[in-house]
């Protein structure tokens, strides 16, 4: 047990080193990440200003004034932020193809458990660096909260439910990329997958203020997990029963997920050892 | 004791046919056709501990393969193989902490970090006791003479060095088996001698059992005293070195040097020339007439000195190879024709 402990501090630590080597590319690509907040913002300044027929404050969107939207934006970028994995299934499928993926068969280490302690590390470094433009953008934009902080409990469950949305995200993409095992290339559909999870996770707007029949579908769908239910929740949006009946579907996702990628790289495994490496 | 058993062992392969041109290439979207490439055919093979065994052979005669399966890469069709008792392909744990795999063309090291880092996920990955550890890395670097590469990014390094810091990092873990999968390729003359010099110490010393492929006569010659020929996916040589000269070819290369004002022109009567080069010529002689053909040079001409060679073994091997090609055509000309089948 502890030499398990040690070897995942140990690939852990690794990996963050490895990340600390492009110093230069993270600092770019993480203040980067903040310019379209400000697209964002003066696109839902114009989207209200037309249906409040020139009055911003008037004007409501599904039980949205622009105060709230703008806030709900700014919580899913702290979701993507866990729940998004830039380069983890392009990144398996390209070792799946280029052999790479050898190493995992020949040495005695998980391929799952290794690159979810890479993006762990991963994450932690983008955390260190992003928390201060993070935060000072949330500081300009403290008037946007017109609710405030919520209470512990609710804090409680936002950051256990933006941790899940992390695994589920993880082991989600890692089943894409597992995909590669049977089609060599897998970008198109990584492609399908980013488009339909840019609308139907909450990214681009509240799930909310979907009519039906396409409020049953995203709630069916794992999706919103990734975006949506963190800043519902933080926003207040959901509370008693349905927060917690919402947590536990979200874990029932996750573990569904962790069974899935599983499922697919024992499988995968066995068809590239059946078929030639 | 015998530490690698291979019975019947194969290995077939369904390859996509892809055929020429867009019209093809749309129907084949929907109806593929796939061939069989039968990779490694039947193969039987015992390696005792403390060997060093070459597998020697054409590309795609079904070397990487065999290595493949041995390691659990990949499973096999049919036939079994046990290394240290472990059935590769089932990829136990425990088995995968005894071995190591080396591929000359793959990379293992962490890219942009200091091989040492590597080095030490290996130590947490194999369960490589702290100072065990250090007695390694520090025996093999020395060894490698790498010791002060350790902390430098290892895509700084030199295809030579980093070959070595894959050596090392391969071996970290004391694997009793090793296979290496043509280490030296690519590399210049010096570091191939280096690492050449580096497995043979290493082995004489721990005693492991290695198999190795290699496309280097001179790898072979230094390191191995068994060599396994596969051709076709099918062991075509087993036994020593000097022994794939003796069995398969029939020829000595006799070098003369004349004295001064010898005449050359009559040398063809004797056996084929293979060159001359005033006052030397070099001949190819069959071996079973070397001693009447030597008698005659010798009583006919007058040589200042004579040598008696076996021909290049890279020439040997080719001509080893092509003879396993000529009898696969034979063979499926007669899988062809029903009568001679029968």
């Amino acid at each position: 047990m502890y030499a398990r402990a040690l070897t995942w501090w140990i690939i852990l630590r690794i990996a963050l080193e490895e990340r600390l080597v492009y110093r230069g590319d993270f600092m770019l690509g993480t203040l980067m990440r903040f310019l379209p907040i400000i697209t964002q913002i003066f696109l839902w300044w114009a989207v209200f200003e037309t249906v409040g027929g020139g009055s911003v404050g008037k004007a409501n969107i599904a039980g949205y004034s622009y105060n709230d939207m703008v806030a709900y934006y700014l919580l899913t970028m702290i979701s993507r932020a866990f729940s998004s994995m830039p380069g983890l299934a392009s990144g398996v499928a390209l070792q799946i193809r280029n052999g790479e993926i050898k190493k995992f068969l020949i040495q005695p280490v998980d391929l799952i458990g290794f690159l979810l302690l890479n993006r762990i590390a991963h994450k932690l470094v983008y955390y260190t660096i992003a928390i201060l433009p993070f935060a000072f953008v949330f500081y300009l934009c403290r008037d946007f909260f017109s609710a405030g902080w919520p209470d512990a409990a609710t804090l409680a469950a936002y950051i256990a439910s933006l941790v899940m949305g992390f695994l589920i995200g993880y082991f989600l993409e890692m089943s894409i990329g597992l995909i590669g095992f049977w089609f060599l290339e897998v970008s198109s559909l990584l492609f399908i997958y980013m488009l339909f999870s840019f609308f139907l996770s909450g990214h681009m707007f509240p799930l909310d203020i979907l009519p039906p029949p396409w409020n049953t579908l995203v709630d069916v769908l794992p999706l919103k997990y990734l975006a949506y239910f963190p800043s519902a929740i933080f926003l207040g949006k959901v509370s008693g029963w349905d927060l917690a009946n919402g947590l536990a579907i979200q874990a029932t996702w996750l573990i569904f997920f962790i069974g899935f990628s599983r499922v697919m790289y024992a499988r995968g495994v066995k068809r590239y050892s059946g078929f030639g490496g | 004791m015998a530490i690698i058993e291979i019975e019947q062992l194969a290995k077939s392969y369904r390859v996509y046919q892809k055929k020429e041109g867009l019209r093809a290439a749309l129907t084949g979207l929907f109806h593929r056709e796939y061939r069989e490439v039968k990779a490694v055919r039947g193969i039987d093979l015992t390696v005792n501990e403390g060997e060093f065994v070459a597998f020697l052979g054409p590309n795609g005669a079904g070397k990487t393969t065999t290595l493949k399966l041995l390691s659990g890469v990949i499973n096999p069709s049919s036939g079994t193989a046990r290394v240290m008792g472990h059935v590769p392909w089932r990829r136990e744990n425990a088995y995968r902490r005894r071995f190591a795999l080396v591929m000359g063309q793959k990379n293992q090291l962490w890219w942009d970090l200091p091989a040492l880092e590597s080095f030490r996920l290996h130590q947490q990955i194999y369960r490589i006791a702290p100072d065990q550890f250090e007695q390694t890395k520090n025996e093999l670097t020395d060894l490698l003479q790498v010791s002060d590469l350790l902390k430098q990014p290892v895509r700084e390094l030199s295809l030579g060095e980093r070959m070595k810091m894959e050596l090392t990092a391969a071996l970290l873990h004391s694997p009793e088996v090793l296979f290496l999968d043509e280490p030296t390729i690519g590399l210049d003359v010096i570091a191939q001698h280096n690492i050449q010099q580096f497995l043979k110490k290493y082995q004489e010393k721990r005693n492991v059992t290695i198999l190795l492929t290699s496309h280097y006569m001179k790898d072979v010659a230094a390191l191995c005293k068994r060599v396994v020929v596969i051709n076709h996916g099918q062991i075509q040589y087993d036994g020593s070195l000097a022994g794939i000269v003796d069995q398969f070819s029939g020829f000595k290369i006799i070098s003369l040097q004349f004295a001064e004002s010898e005449s050359f022109d009559d040398l063809e009567r004797y056996g084929q020339v293979l060159e001359v080069q005033p006052p030397k010529a070099r001949l190819r002689i069959a071996r079973a007439e070397v001693p009447s053909v030597l008698a005659a040079i010798l009583d006919g001409h007058s040589i200042v000195d004579v040598a008696v060679e076996d021909p290049p073994l890279e020439e040997v091997i080719a001509d080893v190879f092509s003879q396993g090609d000529d009898k696969e055509k034979d063979k499926t000309t007669r899988q062809e024709s029903p009568v001679a089948k029968r």
